[in-house]
């Protein structure tokens, strides 16, 4: 056997442990188990406490297994107390962890009393995590169930895959979807179980939920997701492991996974808030875009020149502008050559008019089509108008064109725009 | 070592065994009648969630003001607690985090930064395994005066708790029922559900917190959620639900000292187990909802189709000659054979509705007024499967043999008159009256 | 030649509380099936039944004359587009190349054939294009069409269609109609429950009229008549409904 510093053996198994914890939490997360890893790490310590009584050492293999029965015992009542009784999922959850944990702590009184010396002081270990106390042959097993689980991930990654996503389907398929399910739910427990004397009870609940629940906000697949998840926990462990700076280990991991979820709370793309306050800043100065080219449009439609020229006071009253935003608008589209301002007056350029044209056509096209199909386009309202041309087939688009210049009401007045160099169609709008 | 260890050997039943008991029960009650909302809302675990926030709460308050005093104490542990709610809710909403993960990352961070917290500060005699076991024990070592009585400070807190959510239950009954229940309902109806959910989060942090110091946060998490998943299984009615969450609470906790005592441990984490061993109970023997009830209603059930088979057995062949009878034998084997049909038949020659002549079976009177009872039943449903489901003839026997045992009188009745009082079956055999 | 699907005397009861009574019938391959009736009346647990996701009381279901336990390879299924997570981290691909896993079986990988096949069904329902956007990033009826790929990508022969135009904008709705009847043209049998009485006999040749119990099953023209309209949606059987009730409580006869 290499012989470890005891600060290396460490950081090796909370990276393990991190790693490992990761992947199998990702299916726990995304099954809505999250809160069963809690229970799970709870009802494991009247396990422990029975094996050693049992037992008489403090091998974590043998207190591993005792932890196993007891917490499977936990997992086993509670889906027992869920089907037959009317306990909804969540009170029986905590009905087991509370009970379970109850026990646990009873049997450690018993145990610490009746055992003289400081024989049975390493039990306390699995209640807040101890990595100081860490054997080789601890780091040895985290590595062997680890090693297992990752691998039966791999195998069954297909399989668990889709019973995660769709229990029904794959039940449809013939695939022993229940099974699969608790095979699932059976990784999360030993591994949990193996992290408790690192971590303990509380904090190994985190261990499970807080990388998967990272990952999630970064990626969209599923093997990138657990591949982050088992980056974030490795990273989590080693970092709170290594810098701790006399931090207790097991809280330091958990918080340096805290801040990575913190940090991605923030700064993932599309979840993240950064992101969403963007999406929403930008999505406001488009609809603003929209309606002041809808308003010049609108203004210069009774009398069509090539360079329409509009008054900036019926432009603000049009829309009840703020007067300095609607300059400060009118200023960017100056920029990009849509309008010139001059004076109190503003003139569409061709381009701009252009422009305009086509916002006002596709706004009216989906006004059109809210009419007619207003029912069944319900989940699309939120849409802006110029996903029209994504939403509908092209033929839609055309007949909706075509009803658009019969309808004297919602009149396009194409003619009556300049000439444009394209055809205006679907699909072709500026963006 | 556990400090308390030493006060066990307190003599049973000493004035310190009653205040610990009393202790225990009114803090247990406390939380019980909360937990009857959490429960019902189908967010114990939010209970979880929160007592183990109190940590952080108590580390944190007690870092900005450097003081044991009570008031800033409790303070930072309720706003750790709504913290809790609030960030998980947000986390839910905003970042489209699942609602039970959510909850997990929120509490176990907020709880190891309690942790870190608590190591940080010099000069705190912190007993960590104190956070889960809490210290009942030495309840009755710190007292207040209150009027001419001295009260364990902990019974104080907790009767004032108990107090306060008293009050607040009793005061807001109606809107926290509906909210409960319905809460997009509460809504229109001008009772916001953010507003309630966040009140019943408040009360919930309060008990957390004031129960915290005596009982830790297991018990806490025991007693919000255990009684009142137990009262759930006996009644269907939420006022009694509430009252008798509070009962359970009670009773656990006296029962968990009991225990503690004669098995010389723990005694928050005994009453955790004793409320456990309550819920166990009515799992098994709660008289509507039990396993066991479902199981006896389930056998019950089973004997009763064995006792209809046997008797329509008769009946009919009866109806087709008198002269020929069945042996006992035979019929068993006919019905499926087993102890089932064994039992079935004894039950039967018991209640007299089947005599016995030699190895041969007769109906008694009494047997056959059951028999064409049972008869009737099946014609009657083999009638209108034919007319109104439009079955074909030979489809329709073994639908109706498994109708026949529920079809009671009213039924018959109303079958009756649906299908016009016909009184031959679709296969020609007469319907007897 | 065995009929596609043959329901003998099945009866479907959750807690005993039968919710399908002693259903019997039998369709012929090659037709585009409409399964109609009012809410409650059983239309998704008839599927859930055939697909064996629901259990039966009594009765048996055959698909082209075999149990469905030997058929499952012969059998595609569109489950209720709300029964799933939305918010799953797949793309529009995974989602379909889940369709191939059946055959695949254990531990198998998907390999180049099943990516082929995947692409083709998502051409097949013009979601090519979106193939590799989250599935929550869709619109109702984009992943309507991406979880009827997801079955054309199982290759079966009979077709499971739970409500595919509930919430589906009119485009994709003539989209499917139009994909399910060349897949009946090709020979295969599509099972559909549908709400929209108006368009029944436009989309199917052959209806199940179902409330409780079987109405009425058979070739639309024949079938689908304002009687057995009458029948199927004019107020439940109230007798069904009490001795359902008894039967769940199992209380004692007289």
């Amino acid at each position: 056997m290499i012989a470890l510093s005891l600060s290396m053996k460490v950081t090796l198994g909370a990276a393990l442990l991190g790693g490992v914890a990761g992947v199998v939490g990702a299916f726990a997360v995304l099954r809505g188990r999250s809160l069963v890893g809690d229970m799970l790490s709870h009802a494991a310590l009247p396990g422990v406490v029975l094996a050693f009584m049992l037992t008489g050492s403090r091998q974590l293999a043998a207190l591993s297994v005792g932890a196993l029965a007891t917490g499977l015992a936990a997992i086993g009542l509670m889906t027992l107390v869920v089907r037959w009784t009317r306990t909804k999922e969540d009170a029986a959850i905590g009905v087991m962890l509370s009970s379970f944990f109850g026990l646990g702590v009873v049997l450690l009184s018993r145990a610490t009393r009746s055992t003289t010396g400081g024989n049975s002081a390493g039990l306390n270990s699995f209640l807040f995590g101890e990595p100081g106390n860490m054997l080789n042959s601890d780091l040895l097993l985290l590595a062997g169930v680890g090693t297992a689980a990752l691998l039966i991930v791999t195998l069954l990654f297909k399989e668990f895959k889709l019973v995660a996503f769709d229990a029904d389907f794959a039940a449809s398929q013939g695939w022993p979807a229940t099974r699969l399910d608790l095979a699932m739910m059976a990784l999360v427990a030993v591994v949990t179980i193996i992290g408790l004397p690192m971590v303990g009870v509380v904090l190994m609940a985190a261990m499970i939920i807080v990388p998967a629940a990272t990952a999630r906000m970064w990626t969209h697949r599923l093997h990138t997701l657990l591949l982050l998840a088992a980056a974030i926990g490795v990273f989590a462990g080693v970092v709170g492991s290594r810098y701790g700076r006399g931090v207790p280990a097991g809280p330091a991991i958990v918080l340096a996974a805290a801040a990575m979820f913190a940090a991605s709370l923030l700064l993932a793309p599309q979840q993240g808030l950064l992101a969403r306050f963007m999406h929403t800043v930008r999505l406001q100065r488009r609809v603003a875009q929209d309606h002041l080219l809808r308003s010049l449009y609108e203004l210069a439609e009774p009398q069509p020149q090539e360079t329409p020229a509009i008054d900036f006071e019926s432009l603000q009253a049009d829309r009840r502008w703020r007067p300095a935003r609607l300059r400060r608008l009118l200023e960017k589209n100056q920029q990009q050559g849509l309008v010139t301002l001059s004076g109190g007056v503003v003139t569409m350029t061709p381009v701009g008019l252009r422009a305009a044209a086509e916002a006002t056509r596709r706004h009216r096209l989906w006004e059109l089509y809210m009419m007619r199909v207003a029912g069944a386009a319900a989940d699309h309202v939120d849409r802006s108008a110029d996903d029209v041309e994504h939403l509908l087939p092209a033929a839609v688009v055309l007949e909706l064109e075509a009803e658009l210049e019969a309808d004297p009401k919602l009149a396009f007045a194409a003619p009556r725009v300049p000439p444009s160099p394209h055809e205006i169609r679907a699909g072709e709008g500026d963006r | 070592m556990n400090a308390a260890a030493a006060s066990l050997a307190i003599a049973w039943p000493s004035t310190d065994a009653l205040w610990i008991m009393a202790t225990g029960a009114v803090i247990a009650a406390a939380c019980a009648v909360l937990g009857a909302f959490l429960v019902l809302r189908q967010m114990s675990m939010m209970g979880d969630a929160i007592s183990h926030s109190v940590l952080p709460g108590l580390a944190a308050a007690f870092l900005v003001t450097q003081s044991y005093s009570i008031g800033p104490l409790l303070l930072g542990a309720v706003i750790a607690g709504l913290l809790t709610a609030l960030l998980t809710q947000t986390l839910h909403r905003f970042a489209r985090v699942p609602a039970d993960a959510s909850m997990g990352v929120v509490f176990t961070s907020l709880f190891a930064l309690g942790v870190v917290l608590i190591t940080q500060v010099k000069g705190v005699h912190f007993d960590k395994q104190c956070v889960f076991e809490g210290a009942l024990e030495l309840a009755p070592l710190y007292t207040v005066q209150w009027g001419s009585l001295q009260l364990p400070r902990a019974l104080a807190v907790g009767l004032i708790v108990l107090g306060v959510n008293t009050v607040a239950l009793v005061l807001l009954w109606k809107e926290f029922k509906l909210s409960a229940f319905d809460p997009a309902l509460a809504t229109t109806m001008g009772f916001p559900a953010g507003v309630m959910h966040y009140l019943l989060m408040t009360l919930v942090a309060v008990t957390a917190v004031a129960s915290f110091e005596a009982v830790g946060s297991i018990l806490v998490v025991a007693m919000l959620i255990t009684p009142a998943a137990t009262a759930h299984l006996l009644v269907d009615r939420l006022g009694p639900m509430v009252l008798l969450s509070a009962a359970i609470g009670a009773a656990s906790s006296v029962l968990g000292y009991a225990l503690a005592v004669h098995f010389d441990t723990n005694v928050a984490g005994m009453m955790a187990v004793a409320a456990g061993g309550l819920y166990g109970v009515a799992v098994l023997f709660s008289p509507r909802y039990g396993l066991l009830s479902t199981m006896l209603h389930n056998a019950r059930l089973a004997l009763r189709v064995i006792r209809d088979d046997l008797l329509g057995m008769l009946y009919r062949l009866e109806e087709l000659g008198a002269e020929r009878r069945l042996a006992s034998r035979d019929a068993r084997t006919a019905i499926g054979g087993g102890l089932l049909a064994w039992w079935g038949l004894a039950s039967l020659q018991r209640n007299e509705l089947v005599s016995r002549a030699g190895e041969t079976l007769e109906l008694t009177p009494a047997g056959r007024d059951a028999a064409r009872q049972l008869v009737r039943a099946h014609r009657l449903w083999e009638n209108y499967l034919v007319q109104f489901l439009g079955l074909p003839l030979d489809h329709v026997h073994e639908p109706a043999h498994r109708v026949e045992h529920y079809l009671d009188s009213g039924l018959q009745q109303s079958l009756r008159q649906k299908l016009d009082d016909a009184n031959v079956d679709p296969h020609g055999r007469e319907i007897p009256e | 030649m065995a009929p596609a699907l043959e329901i003998h005397d099945m009866t479907v009861a959750y807690h005993r509380r039968p919710v399908l009574w002693d259903i019997d019938l039998q369709v012929p391959e090659c037709k585009l099936v409409g399964i109609i009736g009012p809410n409650g009346a059983g239309k998704t647990t008839l599927i859930k039944a055939a697909l064996g996701l629901a259990p039966l009381a009594s009765g048996k279901v055959e698909i082209y004359g075999k149990p469905y336990v030997q058929q499952r390879h012969l059998v595609g299924y569109v489950p209720q587009r709300e029964s799933v997570d939305w918010d799953f981290p797949v793309s529009v691909h995974d989602v379909v190349l889940m369709g191939t896993y059946g055959r695949l079986g254990w531990i198998r990988r998907p390999g180049r054939a099943e990516r082929e096949t995947a692409e083709r069904c998502l051409d097949q329902v013009g979601m090519l294009p979106f193939a590799k956007r989250q599935i929550r990033q869709l619109s109702g009826g984009q992943q309507q069409r991406v979880f009827l790929a997801r079955a054309l990508a199982e290759q079966a022969q009979i077709y499971f269609l739970d409500e595919p135009f509930a919430g589906v904008d009119a485009a994709t709705e003539s989209a499917i109609v139009e994909l399910l009847q060349t897949l009946r043209s090709d020979g295969r049998t599509v099972f559909v429950v549908h709400h929209d009485l108006e368009t029944v006999r436009e989309y199917f040749d052959y209806v199940i009229l179902l409330n409780m119990r079987l109405v009425a099953c058979g070739p639309v023209e024949t079938t689908f008549t304002p009687e057995s309209l009458q029948k199927t949606y004019g107020g439940r059987l109230t007798i069904l409904d009490a001795a359902a009730e008894a039967m769940r409580q199992g209380d004692p006869g007289p």
